[in-house]
């Protein structure tokens, strides 16, 4: 065992006098999350609102209030033409616009439908359904406000959404929603499982598979095969230190988002480190693999970052949806080794869920642990000959 | 046979159709400096690479220190040492560390190392760079270095493929010191190289062509029984037989 406690230090050498890769593990996982939590959001915020009011009276305004009022939007400009609105639009001053008809109050007194049209800029779609969704949300609560008990038949109807981006809403029918485990809908809830399985996948499989292909690019692989060294203490002894690095980012990643972002972590933090140290195993074979097929450092990067990095950034739900991924793809996600850690880290830090509900996913990490870990020493083995 | 370092018999490699090492046959005394040599492509680096435990050979057999390299290879690695042409030193690491690395992989203790280590430098004359990159020491330095750690654990046989290219004529001259020295202390060292004048510095040689080997002695013999002044016109004659009678290499086809 001298044997291999020599060459884990020897590993620790390399990554310490590599000053630029040493700094790039250490830096990595914390800058990512800044840069997730602070820069990269798909939360809308500072929506630039737009409102038409041709003739202002006091449900006009209260309404205006109301969206003056939330968090969300900013009146950018209240004009009296709906022709105006065009312009605002094209140069980018205004994403949102609220467009009132005259006699808006006076159709609520009157039990009478009150119309409002609500133009929403739809070039980004996910931007603009949530925007959507945020104006009727105020618009809802405003009317549910105004329509007391007894009065909610006549406050208005129902004309739901129609395309183009333009919505006749609701005042009648007041939708409670509430959304569960990420009731403010922040995506900064939800990056950091996706984050984790990213920083693990650069530190488990890229660099796993470029420190052993320098190996035997250097030629030093050889020699520690003629050594008395069997394969497998010549793997653990590679791929040990960057086991424990992509230890510590999980753990930094965490309780940097804890700290800084107050993201919630309801669920057991061994749980999550258990399925961490899988998902770890999984990317540490596939970058074993990697180099066990290639001989070069570029050609081990590509492969990396083609066939780890890619599938769980895109495939993961990291940041797409799978649910709104074509079929074909979802089917190609089940192979991505990050959905399978994303769901569960998502789980055990919303939902605050336990073994009982993420079994599934676990056995299948699980396995996909077992296959790689044995192809890939299989691999290995065979490249010997 | 166990008094002898290397005893090759009707070894032979294949890949797929193409027959890389072709029934060789020979053997090594100990403390020998035996000269591997052949043409790039003749079989030397796949039959280095059979006795080295490296390669399963497909058929004939191989005894290295006394054991047989397909079934001991475990017990082979750990008689023998290996320097290959890309030298086996981590460059961002120093000599010492090297030297404590590849001790540690050879199953030596602390102060088996720390001696070692210590008399390594002072010999080489290291101490000044003990502790200074490799990365940043002259190739020549490097090369006694990598030589030097490739005995670290006092190996019965040194295996050096191609250990001087590269190398100036001086360097190559000091290489071939160490290389004598590590002889007089008993060590069989088989080693393939380009150049021919280190051919007349072995005690033998054999030449390969073809997966085969096409003739074998010492080189004094050797030029004796083919009419030749130099191993090097030896080889030239055998690598291209077409350009002259192949004498009595009857084993050239």
């Amino acid at each position: 065992m001298t044997s291999l406690r020599g060459l884990l230090r020897k590993e620790f050498f390399h990554i310490r006098r590599d000053k630029r890769t040493a700094a790039v593990l250490i830096a990595l996982p914390i800058v990512q999350v800044m840069l997730f939590g602070y820069a990269i959001r798909t939360d809308v915020d500072n929506v630039r609102l737009a409102v038409v009011d041709p003739a202002p009276d006091s449900a006009t305004i209260a309404l205006r209030d109301r969206f003056a009022a939330a968090r969300v939007f900013r009146i950018v400009t209240v004009v009296p033409r709906i022709q105006d609105v065009d312009s605002l639009f094209g140069s980018g001053a205004a994403q949102q616009a609220i467009v009132f008809y005259p006699g808006f109050a006076d159709d609520l007194g009157k039990g009478v439908p009150a119309k409002l049209l609500v133009i929403t800029d739809a070039t980004e779609p996910n931007t603009g359904s949530l925007l959507q969704s945020y104006a009727q949300s105020v618009i809802n609560q405003w009317a549910s406000g105004i329509s007391e008990p007894g009065r909610v038949s006549g406050a208005g109807q129902a004309t739901g959404v129609s395309g183009g981006g333009v919505v006749r809403p609701a005042i009648t029918i007041v939708p409670q929603v509430r959304m569960r485990f990420n009731p403010t809908r922040e995506s900064k809830n939800l990056f950091v499982p996706g984050l984790m399985a990213f920083v693990l996948t650069i530190i488990s499989s890229l660099m796993t598979a470029i420190s052993l292909t320098r190996e035997k690019e250097t030629g030093t692989m050889e020699a520690l095969l003629v050594s008395p060294l069997r394969p497998w203490e010549i793997i653990v002894g590679k791929v040990t230190p960057y086991l424990a690095i992509g230890f510590i980012s999980v753990i930094a990643v965490l309780v940097e988002a804890l700290l800084l972002f107050r993201v919630p972590l309801r669920g057991s933090v061994l749980l999550l480190l258990f399925e961490g140290a899988l998902y770890i195993l999984v990317s540490l074979s596939l970058g074993i693999l990697i180099s066990a097929r290639t001989s070069s450092q570029r050609v081990a990067m590509m492969f990396a970052l083609l066939g780890t990095m890619l599938p769980n950034i895109l495939l993961s739900g990291f940041i797409f949806p799978l649910e709104s991924m074509p079929a074909a793809l979802q089917v190609i996600s089940y192979v991505v080794p990050g959905r399978w850690f994303v769901t569960i880290a998502r789980g055990i830090m919303l939902k605050g869920i336990g073994l009982t509900y993420v079994w599934r996913e676990t056995l299948v990490l699980g396995a996909m642990a077992t296959v790689l870990l044995v192809a890939s020493m299989r691999s290995f083995n065979e490249r010997l000959e | 046979m166990s008094d002898l370092a290397i005893h090759v018999t009707d070894l032979t490699r294949t890949f797929g159709a193409f027959t890389a090492v072709d029934h060789i046959t020979f053997d090594v005394k100990p403390g020998e400096v035996f000269g591997f040599l052949g043409a790039n492509g003749a079989g030397k680096t796949t039959a280095i690479r059979m006795l080295i435990g490296l390669l399963q050979p497909s058929s004939g057999s191989a005894r290295v220190a006394g054991y047989d390299v397909a079934r001991d290879t475990e017990q082979v690695k750990r008689s023998i040492g290996y320097m290959s042409q890309r030298f086996s030193l981590y460059e961002d690491l120093t000599p010492r560390e090297n030297i404590r690395l590849y001790g540690g992989i050879y199953g030596l203790t602390r102060d088996q190392i720390r001696q070692r280590t210590a008399e390594m430098l002072e010999r080489l004359g290291f101490s000044s760079v003990a502790d200074t990159a490799v990365r940043s020491l002259p190739l020549g330095w490097r090369q006694k270095l990598a030589f030097s750690v490739a005995l670290v654990h006092r190996p019965q046989i040194v295996f050096l493929d191609e250990p001087t290219s590269g190398v100036d004529p001086i360097t190559r001259r000091q290489f071939w010191e160490l290389i004598y020295d590590a002889a007089s202390r008993g060590t069989t060292v088989l080693v393939t190289t380009h150049y021919m004048d280190e051919a007349e510095y072995c005690d033998r040689v054999s030449i390969m062509v073809a997966g085969r080997i096409a003739a074998m002695g010492t080189p004094t013999a050797l030029k004796g029984e083919f009419a030749v002044e130099s191993i090097d016109e030896l080889f030239v004659r055998l690598a291209r037989p077409d350009a002259g009678g192949a004498g009595k290499a009857g084993r050239v086809q």
